[in-house]
Parts: C-alpha cells; structure tokens; sequence
C-alpha cells in the first residue's frame, strides 16, 4: 500500500546538486583508475598468497552486508504495518540496491579473471559452493528490490496488492542474503578464526548497524540540501535502532569471543586478535569496540545529547568506521594468523609457516573500495533527482499523526 | 562434466607429444617407470583408480628440496618477474616441524594432499576447482574466475595465485595470470604413465600409484606400516600420506 505521504524528486540544479554529485564521481573515477591499475595482475597490490583477500573484499563485504541493512527500514514499514517508517521506504530500496551494486561492483573488479565470469553464465555454478548462491541470492535481492519499488511507487491496484507481499519477500530474501554472506566464512574448517556458525548471526546484526548509520546519513543530508523538514520523531527512530543493534552487535561478539576462548584450539588465535598489539588488536579495541562502539552508543544514549543532530551523524559516522574495522579485523585478521598443520610444534618454511601475515593495503586497493562506495551513494544522487524519492517533509506532524514523540 | 572433458583435452593437446616419446622415455636414463600403464588419451580418467603418494619422511635425504625443484622444473613456477616472494607461486613447500615437548624435528614436502572431499572443490563458485575422478584435484583455468575462495578454504595453504601476466610456460602446464593454481600431481605426466616429477626426484622416499588397487605398491606399504594425514582430524582423507610424522 502506498503511503500518503508526498513524494517528490530533487528540484535542485545549482551548484549544490551537481558539486555534491561530483565529489561522489570523483571517488568514482579513482576507483576506475584503481581496477585499471589492478587489472595489470594483483603483483602490484598488497595481497598475497597468505593474504589472499584484502581491502577491496572489505569494502565489498561492507557493502554487501549494509545494503541489506539499509533496506530492511523499509520492510519494518510493509511487514509490521509500521506508518511512521512508511514515507523512509523508497530511500531505504533504492540505498540497499545501490549499496549492493556497489559491494558487488568491487568483488567482481577484484577477480583475477573477470573475463571468465562469462564461463558462470553458461552454466558453470557450483551449487555445493555458498559463494555461488550468494551470487544467486544477491541477483534476486536486486530483482525484488526492483518490484518492491514499482509496488510504493506505482498507484495501480496490482501495486498495491503486492505491497505487502514483496515487501514480506524482500525482508526474507535479506535475512538469507545477510546469512549467506556470513556463512562464507563458516565454511572455512580449516581456518582457526571463521569456522563458526555465530558468524551468520553476526553478521545480521551487523547488517541493521552499518545500514542504519548510512540510512541516517544519507537522510540528515539530503533532507538539509534540499530544504526539507526533517522532524525528530523519525530520527529517534533511526537513532535507537542505530544503538540497539550496535549494543547487540557488541554482545554477539562478546559470545563470539568468549566461546572461542572456551576451545583451547582457538587461544592462539584469539590471543593474536584481542593481546597481540599488533595493528590488527589494536584496530579491533580501539577501532572497532570503543571509537565504533562504546562512542556512538554513548552519543547516542547520553542523556544531555538528546535530539542533537550533530551528536547523531557522527555516532553514524563512528559506526560506519567501526563496521569497515569489524570487517578488517574478520577478514584481514583471520587470515594473518598462520593455518596450523602441525599443533604443538614449531613450523617453518619459506611459505610464511608459522608467522603471522602482515599486510598493508596499496591506495588502489583502497580507492577500488571507496569508488564501490562513491558509485553506491552517486546512484543514490542520481536518483532522488529522477525519481520521487525522498518525502517533501518528514517533520513531526506529517510522520507522527499523534504528534508525540514516542520513542 | 563437460568442464572436466574440456580440461583434460587441453593438457592431453599439451601432452600429446609427450605421449609418443613415452617409448623413448622408458630407456632413458635416471627416469623411473610406475607399475601402472598409461592411459590412452582417448579413454576417460577412470573412478576405478585413485591416484595417490606416499612420503616417508625419514627417508627424505634433503627434507624434499629435490622434490622441490624437480617439480619447479616440470611446471616452470615461482620465479614470477613482477611478484614479490609471498606473491610467487609455490607449489610445493619444505616445512620444517619442530615438536615443543620432545624437540625432535623434520622435514617434508607439503603440497596439495589430493582431497578426497575437497574443501576447495565445495567452496569453488564455478566448478573450476574439481577432482578428477581418480582422485586428482586441480584447477580448470579456463574457468577459474580468480575469487581466491578456494585458497581461503585450503587447510594445507597449497594453492598460489598468479599476479602477472607469465610468458614461456611449460607445454604440459597452462597457467595463467589471475586463476589460482596447486599441485595437479602431474596430471600431464601421470595420464602418460610416467611418475610424478618429485616422485621421481626421490624415489627412495616417495612412492606414487593407485590407492584403490590393493596388489599396489603404495597400498601394500600403507597396509603394512601405515601412513599419516597431515590434519587427519579435518576428516578429508587426502591422497598424500606421509610416514615418519
Ligand atoms: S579462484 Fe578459481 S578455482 Fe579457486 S574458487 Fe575461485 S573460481 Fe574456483
């Protein structure tokens, strides 16, 4: 069912609209010159035969997971009828299709032989392979995102009747996207730090954080450019569920942790993560529990911070920061810790056995991740021009018929 | 299947040659001749047979550096122009194992253990990494995408990504820039009837033949005196089994 709120697309043609746009194009273009520079053979970049997925699978994996993220704002509107979220729905689609198209922009940029990707469509999937569901799953999130759009914005009667429906889809197709996602790392048995179910779980919870924080963002400053009324009724909404789930994230990997800690197998490893001083537990207490964390969370909770916007866009900030460290940690981690052969002895060879892997990205890598991240948010630019996108207000008294401020 | 077909016929084109010198091959001198018969390159690799090696690590003179080299000979790896030495590819690796409580140390080659269930193979997205059906796991590298899930999932760290463009590869071993690669326990050689290059490279310490044949060699050695897995506990009953660990 359509909302009855007004939508309308972004009338702004001066300096502001395209100046803004532009920035996010140039993050693009650094991220063409990135795979340009790759596409000579990853020898030039920092990954190895130890390290063998580096910073564009961060950015990629970020990507990926908070796209479902951003989009499940709007199947809180369908699926639980909730009408204060309904007007955040078109946003929140188009935000979670262009995020994952971004994510998965820098993944295929990254294969060593994209020209083979042809050889996946004939035929060649592995359906034993998690990653080739993934891809299944994230061509039909994109497909379904599509149909859920053309069911908010279109005023047709059949519209209408599939509102609910696909959004019910949507949200389930997310659940097992973001699962899915996760569970690459499950299926690694051999690797001390991943082999673990509690990765899927992380991972939802980590999906409703990073969305949230970029949801947020994106909201906050389209709605100040173009001059619409941003009420706090709907950023509490955002600001609580920004906490929750950060607060939840946090105790998923506390378990996580903990039940590492149970198996004498894991000690090295989680030694290695949260003792070590090496950067990776560095980037794990200080980057992602306490700056991407405890931080925000406080923003966020502290009392005298109440309504205060600022407070809110960086706890956003911090916990966007603090997801990409998330993610660094788990993968660029999990990997500089040696694969163990042989337990209880001392190993060496000249295949880096028995050391710890270090690794230090090459701006291309970088640059391929953030011109992921700039394609996502310039489709988003584009589109609230094209499209009725954003609401023409979301202030209090048209999101909250009540006019109170329930929280 | 098709994948499988399509990859045996490039290394038989490769091999092809290889095949009709297999009579010269058999008086020259220095080169070991395996029990088994080769296989004529118009029939299909066999379920029947399944292809593995045995390690006795106590007979290994030089911990397996002249396995090492041997098989660098064969498929012409490592000395990549453009990577650096943790980007170069390695095939087959000297690990040095120390035991903390006792202090007694070896060495041995690691390579691909040949996997009967191959967390490679299952992970893969496109079916190139795979097992031919004698027990042989290598990569298809007209199809390998170059995702590197594959080398993420290998407990033994056996695979290697190629980071460069490569010129003057061996006939018998296609490789290529942006596909993974691992020992393929010379496929070209074995469909040839030859020995695995490092078999032959040590023949007082490797022993190379049918696993699933119990008249064998390598399968009355192993029903006599035993062979290890390395990580027997991850359940994937390799093809490599080493004794003296
Ligand atoms: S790198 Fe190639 S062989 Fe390995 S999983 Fe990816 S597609 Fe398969």
């Amino acid at each position: 069912m359509a909302t009855k709120a007004i939508f309308s697309e972004v009338k702004n043609n001066g300096f502001g609209y395209w100046g803004i746009l532009g920035v996010f194009g140039v993050l693009v273009l650094g991220g063409v010159w990135a795979f340009m520079h790759m596409e000579h053979g990853h020898f030039s970049t920092g990954m190895n035969n130890q390290i063998v997925w580096g910073m564009p699978h961060v950015f990629a994996i970020f990507l990926i997971v908070a796209a479902s993220g951003a989009a499940n704002i709007a199947t809180i509107g369908t699926v639980f009828g909730k009408k204060i979220y309904q007007p955040l729905g078109r946003l929140s689609a188009f935000l979670g299709a262009s995020l994952l198209i971004g994510g998965l922009l820098v993944l295929l940029l990254d294969l060593g032989s994209i020209g083979h990707v042809i050889e996946m469509a004939k035929g060649h999937l592995n359906f034993k392979s998690i990653f080739a569901w993934n891809m299944v799953l994230y061509s039909g999130f994109l497909g379904i995102i599509v149909v859920y759009l053309w069911t908010m914005m279109d005023r047709t009667k059949l519209a209408k009747m599939l509102y609910k429906p696909v959004g019910i889809a949507n949200m389930i197709w997310r659940f097992l996207l973001t699962m899915a996602t996760g569970s690459i790392f499950g299926f690694l048995v051999a690797r001390q730090y991943y082999d673990a179910a509690i990765m899927a779980p992380l991972f939802i919870v980590a999906s409703y954080v990073f969305g949230t924080a970029i949801y947020t963002l994106v909201l906050m400053s389209s709605f100040k450019f173009t001059g619409r009324e941003l009420g706090d009724a709907i950023l509490n909404r955002l600001r609580y569920t920004l906490a929750i789930f950060l607060a939840l994230t946090l105790f998923i990997e506390f378990v996580r942790h903990l039940t590492n800690l149970y198996a004498t197998e894991h000690h090295g490893v989680e030694g290695f993560i949260l003792a070590s001083g090496d950067n990776i537990s560095n980037l794990f207490w200080f980057g992602q529990i306490i700056m991407g964390s405890l931080i925000p969370m406080f923003l966020i909770w502290c009392r005298f911070l109440k309504n205060n916007r600022f407070a809110l866009a960086v706890a956003a900030i911090l916990a966007v920061l603090g997801g990409l460290a998330q993610i660094y940690v788990i993968l660029i981690g999990g990997q500089a810790y040696p694969l163990i052969l042989f337990p209880n002895a001392e190993v060496t060879s000249s295949f880096s056995e028995g050391v710890i892997n270090p690794y230090t990205a090459t701006p291309a890598e970088i640059l391929l991740g953030v011109g992921g991240f700039g394609l996502a948010i310039a489709m988003v630019i584009v589109a609230v021009k094209v499209f009725k996108v954003l609401p023409t207000t979301l202030a209090d008294s048209a999101t909250d018929p009540h006019h109170t401020k329930k929280i | 299947m098709s994948n499988i077909d399509s990859y045996r016929r490039n290394f038989l084109t490769g091999i092809g040659a290889v095949s009709t010198m297999a009579a010269a091959v058999t008086i020259a001198p220095g080169v070991f001749l395996r029990e088994v018969q080769a296989k004529p390159a118009e029939k299909a690799v066999s379920s029947k047979v399944r292809w593995g090696m045995l390690v006795d690590v106590n007979k290994l003179k030089d911990g397996g550096d002249a396995c090492i080299e041997a098989c660098k000979k064969e498929h012409g790896w490592g000395d990549e122009e453009h990577s650096n030495n943790k980007q170069d590819a390695q095939w087959i690796r000297k690990v040095t194992v120390k035991e903390k409580l006792t202090g007694h140390e070896f060495s041995l080659p690691v390579m691909c253990q040949h996997c009967d269930t191959a967390p490679c193979v299952d992970v893969c997205p496109t079916g190139a990494s795979m097992k031919r059906a004698d027990g042989i796991v290598q990569v298809n590298k007209h199809v390998c995408i170059g995702c590197r899930y594959c080398m993420m999932a290998c407990p033994y760290k056996a695979r290697s990504f190629i980071h460069e463009t490569l010129t003057d590869q061996k006939p018998g071993t296609p490789r290529g820039k942006g596909t993974v690669e691992s020992c393929n326990m010379c496929v070209n050689r074995v469909d040839a009837g030859l020995n695995p290059a490092c078999v032959d490279a040590a023949p007082e310490a490797m022993l190379f033949g049918d696993l699933n044949d119990p008249e064998s060699k390598i399968s009355k050695a192993l029903k006599e005196f035993g062979g290890t897995q390395i990580r027997a506990d991850l359940g994937l009953n390799t093809g490599i089994r080493y004794q003296g660990i």
